[in-house]
């Protein structure tokens, strides 16, 4: 395996279960007055983001920083991408100044994959393309356990964008491991037939009811208009059968649970009173998504 | 000036040759085929225990040259040929500028004359520039020496259009090649759309962007009646409808890349630029679909669809780097592995599709190894085994995925009009 965390579909459960376990250890430390360790003192962690970001980039700043670790942060615009340095060359270049660890964002799918070929630092994905963000996964499925204890047998709903989901495809690799019941909902043309075939456990539907039916957690995506190459919905009524509203609720689990990997449309995708649910734990994610990215910068780098 | 090939086995579909016997070339031609030739003077060249066929013919290569040198010319280009086997490569037209004149093709003619080591016949394209709009010239290519038309990689999408190039190609009397890619339908797509597709996020292109073109296509075809062929046919549909069409009695036929027999999306090292092409990699079942038409006979030719990128545009991103594959060099040693050690194909069969099936198609005069027929011959090993090396290749350019593959068969010497321009060192 290379040395830095590309995608949750080659992790197996063992090594999943151990960062999750790490993450659990760190979440007190955010509620302390003084949260800084020096695990990771002297190391020098650079954030290069190819897309906008505002939770992955900071989440992932911070994480460092309360690690002991020194960290940069690179976004496209303003630097030599603008000039037209090719990818590889951007990152020997930054590889030679030795950095601990190469955290990246890009919107092309395996450009980390691709990169992790070419270059010896280690490489940690930030989200690439419609493929993986494996430190959501791995921050949703922490926010999970700390409610129920369990994965396995948990009956999951992922509803929105799924096609052009990274989130999706990390949650259902994870997910999927750990034996949970996974239920992709979404309008037809983007809920590729061929999803069904991602791992074990997953069925398809484009009724948001049948989705969220005997649910225990309920995640909603984000369209994603950016990724869109067509009007391949009628984006209109996108909110009428596939936002999530509070009377849907009724239909899930009692203590089912509302995640959201941010950032959030009130009104096209959720309705802002499920937004704002008592069992909505979009912040819970938030607050998890450091102690997990800790987690992780530990594991590579430490 | 004379050469004599000994003691190979001398396949020649064409005169319905099988058995061991010597090729006596003399100024250029085929001087005879028979047990014990020889001549005065004539160069000899050993192929006890090879195969000796008529000079292979890749009838979709890109050399790259007038525009896009930096990645192949005439000169590499006709080298990595020779190379491969093939004595003859038909270059298409999606150069800098556009083969869509009498002069780029007359270009093109002066410029093989004087560098390329095998025969290089130009295909003009169909409109100019290859936008699909308004008709190329297409007589005066013809005149000048392109042997068909085709806006290959950018495919006539108005079929409109595509009908009044069919009328002129008739009338000319030459064969119209098409790419066949519903441009809308494959619009953003990287790779072929299916499960892996799915699981890599990389946007798809459907079997149907084929399929379409194909179906309305071969419907203009039987319209005007022209010489219709389909190029790189990848899909299980596009074979079948074919097929349908040739029952039908229309003039149509298509070949097949020697990547597209090999391999199937499920092989692609994931985001590995050296695996994207158009059409991509498919599914195992059109895969499967391939190789029983190519069993069958449904499929007339093997073609490399050569495609030389730098690595500079190669390493990249796999959403941003261009589409293709070099291929003269291995495309007998996958034949072999796939088709004929397979027991798929005949070895003569095999011979067929480098040779009578692309001159069917072209009608070069050559092809054959008959007493007249120009002195072009492929000498091959079924058995030999080599390892493909492409930083070894005469070719500008890097981007197989081949590359260390291990091959039990492949080319040992090619001669051009009684020429060896090359042996296996």
């Amino acid at each position: 395996m290379h040395a830095g965390l590309l995608g949750i579909e080659e992790l197996n459960r063992a090594e999943i279960e151990t960062l999750l376990a790490r993450a659990k250890d760190f979440q007190p430390i955010q509620s302390q007055t003084v949260k800084k360790l020096d695990t990771l003192r002297g190391k020098m962690i650079v954030n290069l983001f190819y897309e906008a970001s505002t939770r992955t980039r900071t989440s992932f700043e911070i994480a460092a920083k309360r690690l002991g670790a020194d960290a940069v942060s690179i976004t496209a615009s303003g630097s030599s991408v603008s000039k037209g340095e090719s990818l590889v060359d951007t990152l020997n270049t930054l590889a030679a100044m030795r950095p601990d660890a190469i955290v990246m964002r890009h919107s092309a799918s395996g450009a980390p994959h691709f990169l992790a070929r070419h270059l010896r630092a280690p490489i940690i994905n930030a989200g690439d393309g419609l493929h993986e963000h494996p430190t959501q996964a791995l921050l949703d499925a922490r926010t999970i356990l700390d409610r129920t204890n369990h994965l396995e047998g948990l009956r999951v709903a992922i509803i929105g964008d799924i096609v052009h989901s990274r989130v999706a495809r990390s949650n259902v690799f994870l997910l999927s491991k750990f034996g949970a019941d996974i239920v992709l909902c979404g309008p037809a043309s983007l809920l590729p037939v061929e999803l069904a075939q991602l791992a074990e456990g997953v069925r398809l539907t484009t009724d948001i009811r049948e989705a969220i039916q005997d649910a225990d957690v309920i995640m909603m995506l984000r369209v994603q208009l950016e990724r869109q190459h067509e009007a391949s919905f009628p984006a209109s009524e996108y909110f009428r059968f596939y936002g999530l509203r509070l009377e849907h609720l009724d239909l899930a689990r009692p203590d089912a649970i509302v995640m959201h990997p941010g950032p959030i449309n009130r009104g096209r995708e959720l309705s802002s009173e499920v937004a704002d649910f008592t069992r909505s734990v979009i912040l819970n994610q938030v607050e998890n998504g450091i102690a997990v990215r800790m987690a992780v910068l530990e594991k590579v780098i430490g | 000036m004379s050469i004599v090939i000994k003691n190979g086995r001398v396949i020649d579909p064409a005169s319905k040759t099988d058995r061991v016997a010597d090729v006596l070339i003399v100024d250029g031609l085929v001087a005879g085929v028979a047990p014990n030739l020889s001549s005065p003077h004539a160069e000899v060249l050993d192929a006890t225990g090879l195969i000796v066929a008529p000079g292979f013919i890749d009838m979709h290569v890109h050399l790259r040259e007038p525009g896009f040198e930096h990645a192949e010319n005439i000169e590499s280009g006709s080298r990595a040929a020779a190379a491969g086997g093939f004595t003859s490569v038909c270059c298409m037209p999606n150069t800098k500028p556009v083969n869509d004149s009498v002069t780029v093709t007359s270009y093109i003619v002066e410029r093989a004359r004087r560098s390329s080591i095998v025969n290089v016949f130009p295909i003009g394209a169909i409109t100019k520039g290859s936008a699909g709009e308004e008709l190329a010239a297409i007589g005066g290519m013809k005149d000048a020496g392109a042997v068909a038309i085709s806006d290959d990689g950018l495919p006539v999408m108005n079929a409109r259009v595509m009908r009044r190039a069919m009328e002129f190609a008739r009338s000319y009397d030459l064969p119209l090649i098409q790419h066949c890619e519903d441009l809308n339908l494959s619009a953003g797509g990287d790779m072929h759309e299916g499960a892996a597709s799915v699981r890599w996020g990389l946007r798809g292109i459907p079997a149907a962007a084929e399929d379409v073109m194909v179906a309305r296509d071969l419907v203009l075809a039987q319209l005007t009646g022209a010489r219709y062929h389909v190029a790189h046919v990848s899909t299980r549909n596009a074979v079948a409808m074919v097929q349908y069409a040739r029952r039908q009695g229309l003039p149509v036929s298509c070949e097949v890349t020697p990547h597209h027999f090999a391999l199937a999306d499920v092989d692609i090292h994931a985001y590995d630029s050296n695996y994207k092409m158009k059409p991509p990699l498919r599914a195992c079942g059109d895969r499967e679909a391939i190789l029983d038409s190519l069993a069958a006979g449904a499929i007339d030719a093997i073609a490399t669809d050569h495609a030389p990128h730098p690595g500079s545009e190669k390493m990249q991103e796999f959403e941003r780097c261009p589409f293709g594959i070099i291929g003269l060099e291995t495309a007998i040693g996958l034949a072999l592995e796939h088709l004929v050690h397979t027991g798929k194909i005949s070895l003569t069969r095999m011979v067929e599709l480098f040779t009578v099936g692309p001159e069917s198609v072209l009608r070069l005069g050559r092809g054959t190894l008959a007493t007249g027929a120009p002195g072009d011959v492929t000498v091959f090993s079924t058995d030999l085994n080599w390892t493909y090396d492409v930083n070894q290749s005469p070719s500008r350019s890097r981007n197989s995925p081949f590359h260390e593959h291990a091959f039990k068969g492949g080319p040992v010497a090619t001669v051009v009009g009684g020429k060896l321009v090359w042996q296996r060192g």
